[in-house]
């Protein structure tokens, strides 16, 4: 039944799933946009992250530890992976960059599979931030509030790096033009493999941020890709705060329409991407011309 | 070496009938043999959209689903009692979706489509499992579905399970490939190529490259709808995981494995895929981890062996010096062929000696007057943002004259020929060509009025040969912007082959006619590149530095060129090359900061001294005093 505090609990779900999926997008859309490759693996990466930080915290029993151990492994990972593969791809078709990272993702979540078993884990909240809160009208989760915060102080790092660093501006120059940023004589191949890094990291920190919300999966990932293929599509390939703001368009229609029927979630998201593809078809904060 | 008709075919025929008799001695399971039909099957359909046209789908799930719950709907569901009647309803239903879907997801193309298909799957798979699931059974599927029989008057055949369904899955294959054969090998399939190749040009060239991927789409929606429904028939039951992205990737990996843009590529990838599958699980014992190592197989596939297994094998059978053109590899001949024109082969291989380039192209419309203006733009002004590309040119051009165009870098005038041949829409002014009014059509439907322009860079379609290049274009003008002769044939296209040859011979190309591309000196290129523009024999041809990085040898050659081609034809031509465009051209147009500086006969422009200001970097204010 629609009443007032569900509705702003769903207001407040959206909030929360819209922040991570901006965080996924945004590395997502980075990477892209500066490297030109789509990264199919975003998904598996973000489930990745989400085990990295389990195996931590099952060692150490400290969640600060096992987000820090998450993010950190990614961003190794994400450097490896780009420096062995990915770097191959560059001159390569759009068609092969997505067929192997693709097959990339298949083997991130089959060697998952192979050493965690398809049985759900999961990661509790820190001790801190357990039970509820009372937000004046309704009671809600005190994690699920913190993660808003976690992930809008996430967000506000990556904006800094992009738009207040020497890197970040190399990284936005880079998506408007890298073979310009080449022939100034800055080593775009390294930016390329420290934006892959940084991609991979924030979806590595929302996998580990995730993971006391949701039970972690070998193939949960897959979901969270296509929801953040729309949210780029809403917001822009290539345009951060696109991300950021289509972030938060899905998770707030995704959970709006859960409260009336879970069922029709996915069509109504997928309704408002066709829309933004009729009506500014370069994504709401997209540039025209950039494809 | 002559093309044998229908080789492939009969080929295939042989293959599929041998099967039963061959493989149980090498202990392989009816079952999987069937399942590697299915998959091949709506394989078909995906490699004329990815291996073919360029596309990659990673949503071809929902279609394959949509045919399938249709077929499984009807004869479990409705009391449908033809089998057969209902996989061609599931087959029209899922092209019917696939139409649909094609014109949301083809509104962007790249990486964007893929993308979008993936998204537009998902939607299916949740609609799949909540809102319709009162007809598709919900996460139970549709269980019951029938097998087909054949009612032969005297008996009825009755196609059950196993090997005995076996020859129903192989004859539909077979009209699939036979299909597929058709359109690979029709005008619509060489467009297809075109289109992966190099989009911009196949617009340019006059083609409707949006209608052409919507066909494409909706082929491979057909396809995806008939192995849906033949996998219900096949399992007696309609599973929901038909919808899942699992179905898709799968779909994507097998093409990618058996090699894309050879048809038979999605069947030798589905047999890799499947028995690799029962080999890792039931005789390695590897449980769920086989599908690890298929992962890291995949990766290493796409790491190095590009064009996949048939690829491969074609790349090895050319390293070992044999022949492809022996074609024992039915697979091999499928992708090879596609584009000849088969029975001209043998007229093309020895053309008949001919006297050296004569300007006869046909050019279309009324036989061209000496007099009246043509081309006349004015106003035109183009802004990117703060810059200010054209500044208000006003530009006419008569017909039957050859007109030069000069003027310093970034004087506007590849930007003026992008505009006139609507490339570019202006930011305002109008362009009117033959008395109507082009500003803000496609370029598509201004090559088709007769007006097109080589490029400044070479925008050719690179894995072609030069004949597949000029094929291209000139169908462009034979058959207009959109044509549905999918299933007919290059050779029966009146004119095509003549045209073609002249073309070849204009730009002196004839003896390079079977080289891709690719394969091409610079000044090989660039002459096709202008080739490629006469091809569809306009009445007003642009040519944006057609003498740029020649040697002095190519210069006089391409010179000679430009100069047999003019008669009968009115050109624009821009280039640096001032010897040159002096020599060819009557009056010249030199721009200067996005404008129309002067004009006049080469004498006049000569001695000019605004021209040699601007040449020189003299101050603007004397300029624009």
């Amino acid at each position: 039944m629609i009443s007032w505090p569900n509705f702003l609990s769903q207001l407040f779900n959206g909030l929360a799933q819209g922040a991570l999926l901006a965080l996924i997008s945004s590395g997502l859309t980075i990477i892209y946009g500066t490297l030109g490759v789509l990264n199919l693996a975003h998904g598996a990466m973000f489930m990745l992250g989400g085990y990295a930080g389990y195996v931590a915290f099952e060692a150490t029993g400290s969640f600060v530890v096992a987000v820090i151990a998450g993010t950190l492994f990614m961003l190794v990972v994400g450097v490896l992976i780009e420096r062995l593969i990915i770097r191959h791809f560059y001159s390569r078709p759009h068609e092969d960059q997505l067929l192997v990272t693709f097959g990339l993702a298949i083997c991130f979540v089959e060697i998952v599979r192979f050493f965690f078993s398809s049985l759900s884990k999961s990661v509790p909240p820190p001790p801190l931030l357990t039970g509820i809160t009372s937000l004046g009208v309704m009671f809600y989760p005190t994690y699920r509030l913190a993660v808003v915060g976690i992930v809008a102080v996430a967000l506000l790092a990556l904006y800094v790096v992009l738009y207040r660093t020497r890197l970040g501006m190399i990284v936005r120059a880079g998506i408007e033009d890298s073979v310009m940023v080449d022939s100034l004589g800055i080593n775009v191949y390294r930016v390329f493999m420290v934006v892959f890094g940084i991609g991979a990291m924030a979806a590595g920190f929302a996998g580990i941020v995730n993971a006391p919300v949701v039970s972690l999966t070998p193939d949960m990932g897959e979901a969270i890709l296509v929801q953040t293929f729309v949210v780029v599509v809403i917001g822009g390939v290539g345009s951060f705060p696109g991300a950021v703001l289509g972030g938060l368009i899905a998770g707030e229609i995704i959970s709006l329409t859960s409260m009336v029927n879970p069922g029709y979630a996915y069509v109504m998201l997928f309704a408002a991407m066709t829309l933004v593809l009729l009506l500014r078809p370069q994504g709401l904060l997209g540039t025209r011309g950039r494809e | 070496m002559r093309q044998r008709p229908l080789l492939v075919e009969t080929l295939t025929a042989i293959a599929l009938i041998a099967i039963p008799f061959v493989l149980p001695y090498l202990g392989s399971a009816p079952n999987t043999v069937n399942r590697i039909l299915v998959w091949g099957l709506f394989g078909i359909g995906f490699d004329i959209l990815f291996g073919y046209t360029g596309l990659l789908s990673f949503g071809q799930s929902a279609l394959y689903g949509t045919g399938g719950f249709v077929a499984a709907y009807l004869l479990t569901q409705a009391g449908f009692p033809y089998v057969v009647l209902a996989l061609i309803i599931g087959t029209i239903a899922a092209a019917a979706v696939g139409y649909l879907v094609g014109l949301i997801a083809l509104r962007r193309t790249g990486i964007y489509f893929a993308m979008i298909t993936v998204a537009i799957a998902e939607v299916f798979y949740f609609v799949e499992f909540n809102p319709l699931s009162e007809w598709t059974g919900g996460e139970n599927g549709l269980p019951g579905v029938p097998t087909p029989s054949l009612y032969l008057g005297f008996t009825t055949v009755h196609f059950t399970t196993g090997w005995t369904l076996y020859p129903f899955l192989a004859f539909c294959y077979f009209i699939g490939i036979v299909l597929a054969l058709r359109i690979v090998r029709s005008p619509v399939g060489a467009i297809f190529r075109s289109i992966r190749e190099n989009p911009l040009r196949a617009a340019a060239v006059g083609h409707d490259i949006h209608g052409y991927k919507l066909t494409a789409f909706v082929i491979a929606a057909a396809y995806a709808g008939l192995a849906g429904g033949l996998l219900g028939v096949m399992q007696a039951f309609m599973p929901p995981e038909a919808f899942t992205f699992d179905t898709s990737g799968q779909l994507v990996m097998q093409t990618a494995i058996g090699g894309r843009g050879t048809l038979f590529g999605p069947l030798v990838g589905a047999a890799v895929w499947l028995f690799l599958q029962d080999f890792l699980q039931a005789t390695l014992g590897l449980g769920a981890a086989w599908k690890l190592v298929l992962g890291l197989v995949f990766v290493l596939l796409v790491c190095f062996l590009r064009q996949g297994i048939i690829g491969g094998i074609r790349d090895l059978l050319g390293f070992v010096g044999v022949k492809i053109a022996d074609r024992t590899e039915p697979a091999t001949t499928a992708s090879d062929s596609a584009l000849c024109i088969d029975e001209e082969e043998d007229a093309l291989q020895t053309p008949p000696p001919r006297p050296p380039a004569v300007a006869r192209m046909p050019t279309r419309g009324p036989a061209p007057v000496s007099s009246g203006v043509i081309l006349q733009a004015t106003g035109l002004i183009k802004r990117y943002g703060g810059i200010i590309a054209n500044a208000g040119v006003d530009f006419t051009v008569n017909r039957g004259e050859l007109r030069g165009i000069i003027g310093p870098n970034g004087a506007g005038k590849t930007t003026l020929f992008k505009m006139l041949t609507c490339e570019v829409p202006p930011t305002s002014g109008k362009i009117v060509f033959e008395g109507r009014d082009i500003t803000g059509m496609s370029v598509t439907d201004v090559c088709q009025l007769g007006l097109t322009k080589s490029y400044q860079v070479n925008q050719l379609f690179n894995r072609l040969t030069v004949r597949e290049n000029l094929t291209i274009a000139v169908l462009a003008e034979l058959r207009g912007k959109f044509k549905l002769d999918a299933l007919g044939s290059l050779a029966k296209i009146p004119g095509l082959e003549e045209q073609v040859r002249h073309t070849l011979e204009l730009v002196n190309l004839g003896d390079r006619r079977d080289t891709p591309v690719s394969q091409l000196a610079y000044g090989e290129k660039r002459r096709l590149e202008v080739g490629l523009a006469l091809a569809s024999s306009p009445t007003l041809l642009l040519l944006d530095e057609p003498l740029a990085g020649m040697s002095p040898t190519e210069r006089i050659a391409t010179v000679k060129l430009l100069k047999s081609i003019r008669q009968h034809r009115t050109m624009i031509v821009i280039d640096h090359d001032m010897d040159s465009l002096f020599e060819l051209a009557e009056r010249i147009t030199v721009m200067h900061e996005g404008r129309v500086l002067v004009e006049g006969a080469p004498d006049e422009i000569k001695g000019n001294a605004k021209v040699q200001e601007a040449y020189l970097g003299g101050v603007y204010g004397v300029i624009e005093a």
